[in-house]
């Protein structure tokens, strides 16, 4: 077995040395009943050309979002990736570290950790964020458990316009821990419905923008509100690119930022891994979940960092920690640093814009199309329509022709009363022609 | 200066107890780089946690031996969490409680009683 | 005062020492293959990109005053620039690839490279998690084959796949007998047990979950004290957490009269999965009586731990939580294979949903690459050679180390105390630190918090005994110097690591968490 350096000898010996006659007397400990002689159900071991070839089976059952017209977006955005960034990823002393513990030889993860928060702190506009969390949905159900042990109050709202899936997540949490989560209806422009929905028990207010429609909102007003009735704003961002052409949430108020990092250094990958970006004001850092990095200096005096204000983790506050978060997401924070290192700030402007100016386009043209209504009325790379019909049956015919046209509504949220809208995002890695490929589909199958 | 099993200390002034750890407990921390002190007007019951201090490595509670309410926490710690380290049975001090039942001092151990204790741990 | 700790209360956490081994210090910072590298903020690269865009087609003038005006403050850097930043601050790491990575709990394995190639096929790194199923066959297939393999291993009829690491697998599980005690009317058990010896991760997810956490005492030779766990056991408590192998490395000998008992008492038994690599292939909890167990794919199945993430925590299942299982989850028909996304008709009784999408796809095809390279065969022997190197360990440094627990095997890892320490006035932390200078990443130190002055080795199955024997020749070779009074060895190591011990101290007590301009700082 080719990852298995111990030849018979070597385990011969060593058994030797141990004191014992086989491997069997050092799994003693097992009761008897539960000792399985055989080997369990599964296929033998495959050398890596027969494993490769069974999964790039598996793999090119799908279609990858880079062969076709593409449009999806809901949470997840294809932007093209430096081919830099995964062969930076992929060095050794990246990948294969573990969390950097032992600060005198993990300077390398440690120093990238202080970049990365200083990055997602200057991008979100708050003054403190930390070096990761799982993904942008856990980052806000963890940014409501925060709130309430800051407020300690037991209400959260949330937007109609909050992703589905993020409010569902923070859902199952809150139950769990006795918080009343009260979730406005989907609404295109209605962030600001949160205001009347604040009373003297809520502890946050939860909007995002822009939001599951696409729509871009100024939140001043909706901090305002929330800091009047002393509740946090938490504010909910899934296309990071978006920070580089719209305010950033510090500057409109914001009390704590959950981002999904994703679309900045990491592909779409089905999912995950992802990168939950989490981001406070000052002085809410004592209150925040997962790790941070700070600056110090070691004992020639020399400029150095360490992970730092531990006592809020689990491994040493144990039942009284933040959070129970240990992993994170390390390497994705490092894609995301690196990827963000070389657009600087020139560069993520420009991506902005001409995901902006695709989505423009993409507006334009769709909006020709005979039974399309354009649902969106101010938006950065994301919109919604109304097709006649199922959204899902659209999308489907869609796919058939060969263009992925967008996320049904309905998929995040069966019975949220939107079965005829279909989520559509541009990038800058849509083309004129991708453009025309989808007025073109889209006609044929509304026809 | 009275003392508990818990390492806290407790120095009453007329009906005003004011509230620290004894510097064994502040060498067992460690350096000290934090300190969440109680606001005025809180009350506490005894036993109840009225600060927290912590060290890079660990986060102590610090429980009350006495109920009343708080008259003043000690914020000067916040920006000198070393005066605990420094200084933890004088200008470390947590906090001042007025003492609903003064005999809730008494009870405590004086400091022959605490030294022979810690000779035990 | 009561302390919750790494049980290493009082250790130093600035440096002590003032010897210098700057003998013939540099000129600049730099030392031979170590560059000195300043922060990207530092490179005055303000105003440029490491991108060829092209302009976009219109400005955004329609979006008015939530277009973004003030600086960002970000940096960008031509590619060779970023090559050299990252590659210098590469080269500051210690690696798995570069060492053995002793890390007790942490299972620091071989990566292997196909299953990166694998992760990055087009098919599976480039779909969406919200195309149309019909166009993602194969990643769902490739999630129900993940699901077969963990099932049949584990000896679980079911699993939750989408939790995002370890500790969130510990929330799915809880939330699960949370919601399967809810069905029940079962409202009144408030608290978990965990013993003391437990991860960090256990209690805090207990917290999380809003339960009470009451620990259960450990017997003198590391295992869970039967009697204590009995008297504790009662009609309040919803569950207990239990590591097996547990952190002292040991398998819980009582593990079936342990989950016996916990099911007497109407509670249920969450296992902490973290050290299944001790016993993949040759152990099945399932036999065992566990209801709950998470798997790190990132410790047994070897995905990559990248700096600190990211991992992927399936949670197995048995039938009494399965159908409480959070979505999605897969099924498959004539039809094809399919994602079950909304809590309604068979998933009714789901607990909900623990995060957007699917969860780790990219680990679940390095998980699966990996199992099948090694098939039932090559798993069974990763167990093996795991519990053989962890003892081989602990035979050859026994004469000049305490092991904790010396009767007996230990299993995928060996437990020392710092008994063997006394009098030399080097701690576990100056000894861990002294190994750095040796080239070798210090084991897990105090943890866990049972075990005076803790270190905790666990070599894992990937490791050559050539390695192993270097690794113990150094350890041994350290051993003699603590003993032969060579403090100043231990105490101001590391010597020769990219730097020397950090002042935590001071990070912690003012702490600076980004970077800001320097007239901004004296400004303030």
């Amino acid at each position: 077995m080719r990852y298995l350096p111990l030849s018979p000898q070597d385990r011969a010996e060593m058994l030797g040395v141990i004191g014992v006659n086989s491997i069997d007397d050092l799994f003693v400990d097992v009761p008897q009943s539960a000792r399985r002689t055989g080997l369990v159900d599964l296929p033998l071991h495959m050398g890596e050309l027969e494993v490769e070839r069974a999964l790039t089976r598996l793999a090119a059952k799908n279609t990858a979002a880079s062969s076709v017209p593409f449009f999806c977006g809901a949470g997840a955005y294809k932007h093209h990736v430096p081919a830099s960034v995964d062969h930076l990823i992929q060095r050794s002393e990246f990948l294969t570290s573990y969390t950097p513990y032992q600060p005198e030889i993990a300077q390398g993860t440690l120093q990238v950790l202080f970049e990365f928060q200083t990055q997602v702190a200057n991008l979100t506009g708050m003054e403190v964020a930390n070096a990761s969390m799982y993904d942008g949905s856990t980052a806000t159900a963890e940014a409501v458990l925060m709130a309430h042990r800051v407020t300690k109050r037991g209400k959260a709202v949330f937007s109609g316009g909050v992703h589905p899936h993020y409010l569902h997540a923070a859902e199952t949490l809150a139950h769990a821990t006795q918080i009343e989560t009260v979730a406005l209806e989907p609404a295109i422009d209605g962030e600001a419905k949160v205001i009347d929905a604040i009373d003297a028990n809520t502890a946050c207010v939860v909007v995002q923008t822009p939001n599951v429609f696409g729509t871009a909102t100024d939140v001043t007003k909706i901090a305002e509100a929330a800091h009047a009735a002393g509740a946090l704003l938490i504010v909910v961002v899934t296309e990071a690119v978006s920070l580089g052409l719209l305010k950033s949430p510090g500057a409109m108020g914001a009390d704590i930022v959950a981002a999904e990092g994703q679309s900045i250094g990491v592909g779409l990958n089905f999912g995950g891994p992802y990168v939950g970006l989490f981001a406070v004001r000052e002085k809410l850092t004592r209150q925040m979940p997962g790790r941070l990095c700070g600056e110090t200096v070691d004992a020639d005096g020399k400029r150095g960092y360490v992970l730092t204000l531990s006592t809020r983790e689990q491994h040493i506050r144990r039942d009284k920690a933040t959070s129970n978060i240990c992993t994170n997401s390390g390497l994705c924070a490092l894609a995301w640093t690196i990827h963000m290192s070389l657009m600087g700030e020139k560069g993520l402007r420009g991506v902005a814009e001409i995901s902006h100016a695709q989505a423009l386009k993409l507006r334009d043209a769709l909006k020709s199309v005979p039974g399309v209504e354009i649902l969106t009325p101010r938006f950065f790379n994301e919109f919604a329509i109304r097709t006649p019909g199922s959204a899902t049956a659209v999308v489907e015919a869609l796919a058939k022709k060969g263009v992925l046209g967008g996320v049904p509504y309905a998929r995040l949220h069966p019975e949220g009363g939107f079965e005829d809208v279909i989520l559509v995002a541009a990038t800058e890695t849509v083309t004129d022609a991708d453009i025309k490929a989808y007025q073109t589909a889209l006609s044929e199958v509304l026809a | 200066m009275r003392f508990t099993k818990d390492h806290e200390w407790v120095s009453l002034d007329g009906d005003v107890a004011t509230i620290g750890i004894t510097r064994y407990a502040a060498e067992q921390l460690g350096d000290v780089v934090f300190v969440e002190t109680p606001e005025a007007g809180k009350a506490v019951n005894k036993g109840d946690g009225c600060a927290v201090v912590e060290s890079v490595k660990a986060a102590s509670d610090v429980y009350s031996p006495v109920s009343g309410e708080v008259v003043e926490g000690n914020a000067a710690l916040g920006s000198a969490p070393e005066t605990v380290n420094a200084d933890p049975e004088g200008a470390g001090w947590f906090c001042k409680i007025k003492v609903a039942n003064a005999a809730d001092v008494d009870a405590l151990m004086d400091r022959a009683a605490y030294d022979a204790f810690l000779a035990t741990l | 005062m009561t302390t919750t700790t790494m049980a290493n209360v009082g250790r130093p956490t600035r440096p002590e020492t003032t010897t210098s081994n700057d003998a013939h210090a540099t000129l600049t910072g730099g030392r031979g293959l170590l560059q000195d590298e300043a922060l990207i903020f530092e490179l005055n690269a303000w105003d440029k990109t490491g991108l060829d865009l092209p302009k976009a087609d219109r400005d955004a003038s329609d979006l008015g005053d939530l277009v973004r005006g003030d600086p960002i403050g970000l940096p960008g850097l031509s590619e060779p620039e970023a090559l050299r930043h990252y590659v210098r601050l590469s080269q500051k790491n210690h690696a798995i690839d570069l060492a053995l990575y002793p890390l007790g709990s942490c299972t620091m394995k071989h990566n292997p490279r196909l299953n990166e190639k694998m992760a990055r096929l087009p098919g599976f790194g480039d779909v969406h998690p919200l195309q149309p199923q019909s166009t993602v066959q194969g990643a769902i297939e490739l999630m129900d084959q993940l699901a077969h393999w963990l099932k049949t291993l584990t000896g679980m009829p079911a699993v939750a796949l989408s939790p995002k690491a370890g500790a969130h697998g510990e929330l799915c599980g809880l939330l699960a007998i949370h919601a399967a005690h809810d069905a029940k009317g079962d409202t009144a058990r408030r608290v978990v047990l965990v013993p003391t010896s437990a991860h960090g991760t256990n209690p805090a997810t207990a917290a999380f979950v809003g339960y009470a956490v009451r620990e259960i005492a450990q017997t003198a030779d590391g295992r869970v004290d039967l009697a204590d766990l009995e008297a504790k056991l009662g009609p309040d408590i919803a569950a207990i957490m239990v590591t097996n192998p547990n952190t002292c490395g040991l398998f819980e000998r009582d593990v079936i009269e342990i989950a016996r008992l916990a099911h007497a008492a109407g509670a249920y038994f969450y296992c902490d999965g973290a050290n299944f690599n001790a016993i993949v292939g040759r152990v099945r909890p399932g036999d065992l009586g566990v209801d709950a167990m998470h798997i790190n794919l990132h410790k047994t199945f070897s995905t990559p731990h990248g700096g600190g993430g990211p991992g992927a925590g399936p949670v197995v299942l048995s039938e009494a939580l399965a159908p409480y299982a959070p979505t999605p989850w897969v099924v498959h028909d004539d039809k094809g294979f399919h994602l079950i996304e909304e809590e309604r008709d068979e998933a009714a009784r789901s607990f909900g949903r623990m995060c957007a999408f699917q969860g780790q796809m990219g680990m679940y095809v390095r998980a699966l690459s990996y199992m099948m390279s090694h098939g039932s065969d090559g798993l069974r022997q990763v167990a093996e050679d795991a519990v053989l190197n962890a003892n081989y360990i602990k035979a050859r440094l026994s004469d000049l180390m305490t092991p904790a627990f010396p009767d007996g095997p230990c299993m995928h890892e060996a437990l020392f105390d710092d008994r063997w320490l006394e009098g030399t006035e080097v701690t576990t932390l100056d000894f861990a630190k002294a190994m750095i200078d040796e080239g070798f990443h210090p084991m897990t130190m105090y943890f866990p918090l049972v075990v005076h002055g803790a270190m905790l080795i666990e070599p894992t199955e990937t490791e050559p005994k050539q390695e192993l024997d270097r690794f113990v020749e150094a350890l041994r070779a350290l051993a003699k110097a603590a003993k032969a009074g060579d403090v100043e060895r231990f105490k101001g190591a590391p010597y020769h690591a990219p730097l020397r011990r950090l002042d935590e101290t001071r990070a912690a007590r003012a702490p600076k968490l980004r970077w800001t301009p320097p007239v901004a700082e004296a400004a303030e």
